[in-house]
Formats: structure tokens, C-alpha cells, sequence
């Protein structure tokens, strides 16, 4: 897995949260890398711990309740985990920024855009304010608000949702970091505005030639971006692979089922394919395979083997000894 | 040729909308003045025939949700027609209602929200049984019935919301619809808080009970994806109008107003061959206070000419199910 063309590599990261007496393991054991101008896709279903992953990545879990049991998390060969705070912070932002799924919640309502755009700059960075003010218009202009010299001036509640995610990107570009990490960035936003902010993610990754980390639900948006797709399941990945094997060619129950739920013109009178059951609780996880009880291939051995990752072709993988072949 | 009127396929419809309006007053400064107006709803006609889905689709704060309340006048109209089964029920009193609303129900998109935290599901679903000469035996038979169409054992009926999943929340929703035997259903974005392999459990629910007892659904939705599997015909809204309505194959085939098409070609479709740029609106949706007379789309409508911006459109009839509010269409 260590590659030194990796510019961000996970390796069997664990994160769990504690409370009372019930330990919940929302990352149990996740790796993945990103390369240098690639867009990877996290996507699972809600509290699969997907987000909790990223987060992790710019050590930004509560500690406590939450708590880093173990992995490496490297970035250019250095291991996250072991910075401390104040290397940290020169990481953040600078090297891996990242945009939140609520833009109204993730901008801070008593300053102007402005300020929020430049505060990151001049964390990192010495800057003459006018030398600030011109950086922050030509942000704007790359993230396309129109007129930007007035709307430096502007709160965040005088934009739309798509507005205000397109300062968050802005945000984000702020100091040409190498890494963003993109969480469900589109998901609170009407499709004609998820389209225009997608396109917008793709043309600065290729203009800038960044590295994406986009987590979602969605499993359209992950097949219009992804170069590698990651399926995250109870904490696991499942599978993992470029956008075409995944797509075409999934392996794992999981992703077989997500891809066979999806609603669609072409599936009308025709049932929908539903994975029966829900989600477990991160506390009270079966033993053996994570998914065993909702899967129609289970054997005997599901329930209590963790499985390994399976080879099934370059650089896809899955996590199911069943259907290996 | 502007003709406003839906065609009429049949008599025999459950609902139909006919000139629907409804606004909201914004009142500024300390008299609380009005300054203006909200047209949440600027004159919409639907029909819902019987064992059939229409889909209401269109971007939020295009004032779907206000006419799914406006028809069970959970808020009252200001103008237009609620047609059920050929009576007009805008001007019936609160009793009368009250019998009607039997015959009404709604799902809501929030499972979590729309459930009493204090009640058990079993009492949540009694509640509406208590209205009808039942003896406390035959409710319950009721309420075990009900949950177990629904998918959900009769032995939960004793425990609380929260100790049910997002899924099974929404289950509870729709047993809480069905228990006073509607013959309409307006559902509210019910799949959208849902998971993928949940959203798959729910519609095929939705599905089995409409084809078990001949529902019909007023399906009110953003996702188009769901809208193209389930829905029988599609009403396309925008700023408090309808711009387009068809039959479900026919708006997807063919789709003619140029907002209809902007939002099928932004749905990302979960194949990485079709990754093409994804065609995109300029714009987000504008305010509805005060909107522009006119079209209005014109403010992001890539083929906007002049007469747009001065002329109030009415419908122009394509086939005998497709009607569309663009002046391009129809030769117009």
C-alpha cells in the first residue's frame, strides 16, 4: 500500500467514540490513497463513517468522545497523527483544505465574505491588505459570483446556497492546497445549483491539476466525478476501484445492492431491488462480515471471519470471499 | 391555443386543482405593513385520477409543498378550486372537512419531525381510528393490521419513535396515512431523507399498497430519478407556476420547456459513461416576492426573447397530455 506516489495514503485508520459504556467504532480500520490531481470518492450511507474519516485526515474529531485508535495517516510521507497542534495548523488550510456539506452553518454569520476569505490567508501567509483585498476578488471570480468587489462586502445571508458554497470552494482555494476535501458539498442544494458547483469542482481541479477527496451519499455525482471510488459500509471499505469497475463491474453484495436500489426511469415497472434491513449501529456491530446479516450470499463463515480484501483486477478490490470469482 | 385547462381525460378524477392560488403577505417596519407579496402558488391546475401518481417536481421554494397543504387546507386558498370526487370542498366548513380529511392524507419527508416523540407508534396509529365506531378490540386489530402492511412486526406497536430507524419511521408514517382508509395520498419528499437502500424499501411500499388498494398519489418530489419510476404523469413547477405536464414517458422522451430540460440534463446518472459536462442553469431560483411579469424563467432561460419578458403565457397543447407554458412550443 505505501507508495511514494501517493500524495495522501490512510492505512488502517480506527476511530472510535466513547460514551458510557458503549463504544461506537465508526472507522474500523480504513485504508485508501489518494494520488497527486485525482478525485477519489468516499461514498456509503449515513453514519457509515465516511465523514468521520475525513475528518480525521485534518484531525478535526472531539477528542473525547472521540479517539484515534490507530492507523497512519500519511501526507507526503508525513504521518498526520503525529504532528502536533501548531504543525498541524500549517497543514490546514495551506496543504488540505476542506468544504462542508452546510454552507449557511459553516460560515460565520457577523463577518463579511471578505474577511472569511482572507482569514485563511493571512494565517498562513504575510500579506500587504491590498495585495488581500485583490486575491480575494480574483477567488471570487474564480469560483464565479458575479461582480465580486461588492460581494467581499456582502454576510453570508445576503447569498443563495449556491452562492455561499461557491465562497466555501473559494475558501478552500484560498491558499492552493493540494488536497480538498469536498463533504457532501452538493447535497443541500437543488440540482440545477449541484450541476453548476460539480462543473465548478472539475474545472478548477483541472485548472490547478488539486487532488479531491468528495464524500457523498449520491451515487449519480460520485459516477459524473470519481477517478477511484471508495464504498464504505459500518465503518469498512467494502470496495474500492476506478469509476468503471465499480460501476460496471461491482463485486461486493453491497455495492451490487446500492447500484441495484437506485431508482430510474429504465427500472419502471419493474420492482426495485431493496436491501433488506438497515444500517447497524457502530456500537453493536455483528461479528464476522459487517454486512452479513443484509446479504442474500451470506455462508456460515460470514458470520464470524472478518474478510479480507479480495483482488479482482488492477487496483479493484472487494471485500467479499464469496463472490471472489 | 392559451388554453389554461388540463385536459379532461375522464370525469371520474379523486382530485382536481383548478386555478390554485395562494400568497403570503411580507409585512415590514413597525406597523408590520405589507410590502409585498409571495406568490407561492400563482394559479395551478392538477388532476389526480384514481389509482394513479402525479408527480409534483420542481427546485425548493418553487411552492410545491404550499399546494400539497393548500389541497388538505391545512392553509386555506386564496383562489381557485379543490375539486374532490365533483364537489367543491374550498368553502366546506371545519366539521364537514373533518369527515374529508379521512378520505386526505399526507406522508411527510421528515420522518423524525413528523411522528409525536410521546406516543407510541401503536397510539400514534390509533389516534386517527378513534373518529370511527370502532370497539377498542377491533382498533387494535386495526392498528397490528396496518403495521403489519406496512412491514413492521404488530409487537413494536408498543414502542416510541425513536427506538425505530429512519426507515421504519417512514413506514410508520404511511400506516398513520393509511389507518383512516384514504383514497388519496399526498406524499411530501417521503424518500428523501432516506438512504438509497431504504428509499428502495419505501417506494416499493408506496407501490405495493397503491396496486393493493387502488390509491392515488400526489407525489411531490425534487428527485427526478424517483419521479421517472414511480409517477404516472408529471407537473413541472417553477415560481409558483406549472411550465410543463405530461404524461411520465412523454415529459422524460420529449421534454419541451427549456426548464424541464435544464433540470433533466443536471441529474447526474449513476453511469460513468454518461459522464458528459453536466449542462448547468445559470443562476439559482429567484424570490418569489414579487416576481417579474412574464415568464417566470425568463431570468435564466438560455433561449429568453423579448415577448417573454412582456406577455403572461398560457398552455400550449402538444398532444392530448402534454401541455406546456413556453412560447416556443406550438408554433405560438
Amino acid at each position: 500500500m505505501t507508495d511514494s506516489k501517493n500524495l495522501l495514503s490512510v492505512q488502517d485508520l480506527k476511530v472510535y467514540f466513547r460514551a458510557k459504556d458503549q463504544v461506537a467504532r465508526a472507522v474500523d480500520g480504513v485504508s485508501f490513497d489518494i494520488r497527486p490531481g485525482e478525485t477519489v470518492c468516499l461514498v456509503g450511507e449515513s453514519g457509515c463513517g465516511k465523514t468521520v474519516s475525513a475528518l480525521t485526515i485534518l484531525r478535526l474529531i472531539p477528542s473525547p468522545p472521540g479517539e484515534i485508535m490507530g492507523g497512519r495517516v500519511l501526507f507526503n510521507g508525513v504521518d498526520l497523527l503525529d504532528l502536533d497542534e501548531t504543525d498541524m495548523q500549517k497543514i490546514r488550510g495551506n496543504h488540505i483544505a476542506m468544504v462542508f456539506q452546510e454552507p449557511l452553518t459553516s460560515l460565520n454569520p457577523v463577518f463579511t465574505i471578505g474577511d472569511q476569505i482572507g482569514e485563511g490567508i493571512t494565517i498562513h501567509e504575510q500579506v500587504e491588505p491590498e495585495e488581500l483585498r485583490k486575491r480575494c476578488v480574483q477567488l471570487l471570480r474564480d469560483v464565479g459570483i458575479p461582480s465580486p468587489e461588492q460581494r467581499l462586502k456582502d454576510y453570508p445571508h445576503q447569498l443563495s446556497g449556491g452562492q455561499r458554497q461557491r465562497v466555501m470552494i473559494a475558501m478552500a482555494l484560498a491558499c492552493n492546497p493540494d488536497l480538498i476535501i469536498a463533504d457532501e458539498p452538493t447535497t443541500a442544494l437543488d440540482v440545477t445549483v449541484q450541476a453548476q458547483i460539480l462543473n465548478l469542482i472539475k474545472s478548477i481541479q483541472q485548472k490547478a491539476s488539486m487532488s479531491v477527496l468528495y464524500i457523498t451519499h449520491d451515487l449519480g455525482v460520485v459516477a459524473n466525478i470519481a477517478d477511484r471510488v471508495n464504498v464504505m459500509y459500518a465503518g469498512v471499505i467494502v470496495e474500492m476501484g476506478d469509476a468503471y469497475q465499480i460501476f460496471q463491474n461491482p463485486r461486493h453484495p453491497y455495492t451490487k445492492g446500492l447500484l441495484a436500489a437506485l431508482p430510474g426511469r429504465s427500472r419502471r415497472g419493474r420492482r426495485l431491488h431493496s436491501i433488506p434491513g438497515a444500517v447497524p449501529n457502530p456500537a453493536f456491530k455483528p461479528p464476522g462480515c459487517p454486512f452479513h446479516p443484509r446479504c442474500s450470499f451470506a455462508i456460515e463463515t460470514c458470520k464470524t471471519r472478518f474478510p479480507e480484501m479480495c483482488k479482482h483486477g488492477d487496483g479493484h478490490l472487494s471485500r467479499c470471499p464469496v463472490l471472489k470469482d | 391555443m392559451t388554453n389554461h385547462k388540463l385536459p379532461i381525460t375522464n370525469q371520474n378524477i379523486t382530485l382536481r386543482v383548478e386555478g390554485l392560488k395562494k400568497y403570503f403577505p411580507v409585512r415590514r417596519g413597525f406597523f408590520q405593513r405589507t410590502a409585498g407579496w409571495i406568490k407561492a402558488v400563482d394559479g395551478i391546475d392538477l388532476d389526480i385520477e384514481p389509482g394513479k401518481t402525479l408527480a409534483l417536481v420542481g427546485e425548493s421554494g418553487c411552492g410545491k409543498s404550499t399546494v400539497a397543504k393548500v389541497i388538505l387546507r391545512l392553509i386555506e386558498p386564496d383562489e381557485g378550486k379543490l375539486i374532490y370526487k365533483g364537489n367543491d370542498i374550498v368553502n366546506l366548513s371545519h366539521k364537514k372537512m373533518k369527515h374529508l380529511r379521512k378520505e386526505m392524507q399526507i406522508v411527510f419527508q421528515d420522518p423524525f419531525g413528523s411522528l409525536n416523540p410521546r406516543m407510541t407508534v401503536g397510539q400514534t396509529i390509533e389516534e386517527g381510528l378513534r373518529g370511527m365506531d370502532l370497539s377498542k378490540r377491533e382498533r387494535r386489530d386495526r392498528r397490528d393490521e396496518l403495521l403489519e402492511m406496512v412491514g413492521i412486526s404488530a409487537i413494536s406497536s408498543d414502542r416510541y419513535p425513536h427506538e425505530f430507524s429512519g426507515g421504519q419511521r417512514q413506514r410508520v408514517g404511511v400506516a398513520r396515512a393509511l389507518s383512516v382508509s384514504p383514497s388519496l395520498i399526498i406524499c411530501d419528499e417521503p424518500v428523501s431523507a432516506l438512504d438509497v437502500s431504504i428509499q428502495a424499501q419505501i417506494i416499493n411500499l408506496l407501490k405495493d399498497l397503491q396496486d393493493r388498494l387502488g390509491l392515488s398519489y400526489l407525489f411531490i418530489s425534487h428527485d427526478l430519478n424517483v419521479v421517472g419510476y414511480l409517477s404516472d404523469k408529471v407537473a413541472v413547477m417553477y415560481l409558483g407556476h406549472i411550465m410543463e405536464y405530461a404524461n411520465t414517458e412523454e415529459l422524460f422522451e420529449t421534454p419541451l420547456h427549456p426548464y424541464t430540460l435544464a433540470l433533466l440534463s443536471a441529474v447526474p446518472v449513476a453511469e460513468p459513461d454518461k459522464r458528459l459536462e453536466l449542462k448547468s442553469l445559470s443562476g439559482d431560483v429567484p424570490s418569489p416576492l414579487d416576481p417579474p411579469p412574464g415568464c417566470k424563467f425568463q431570468g435564466r432561460c438560455p433561449q429568453v426573447e423579448e415577448r417573454c419578458r412582456e406577455e403572461e403565457i398560457g398552455f400550449a397543447r402538444v398532444s392530448e397530455d402534454h401541455l406546456v407554458r413556453c412560447w416556443k412550443v406550438g408554433g405560438r
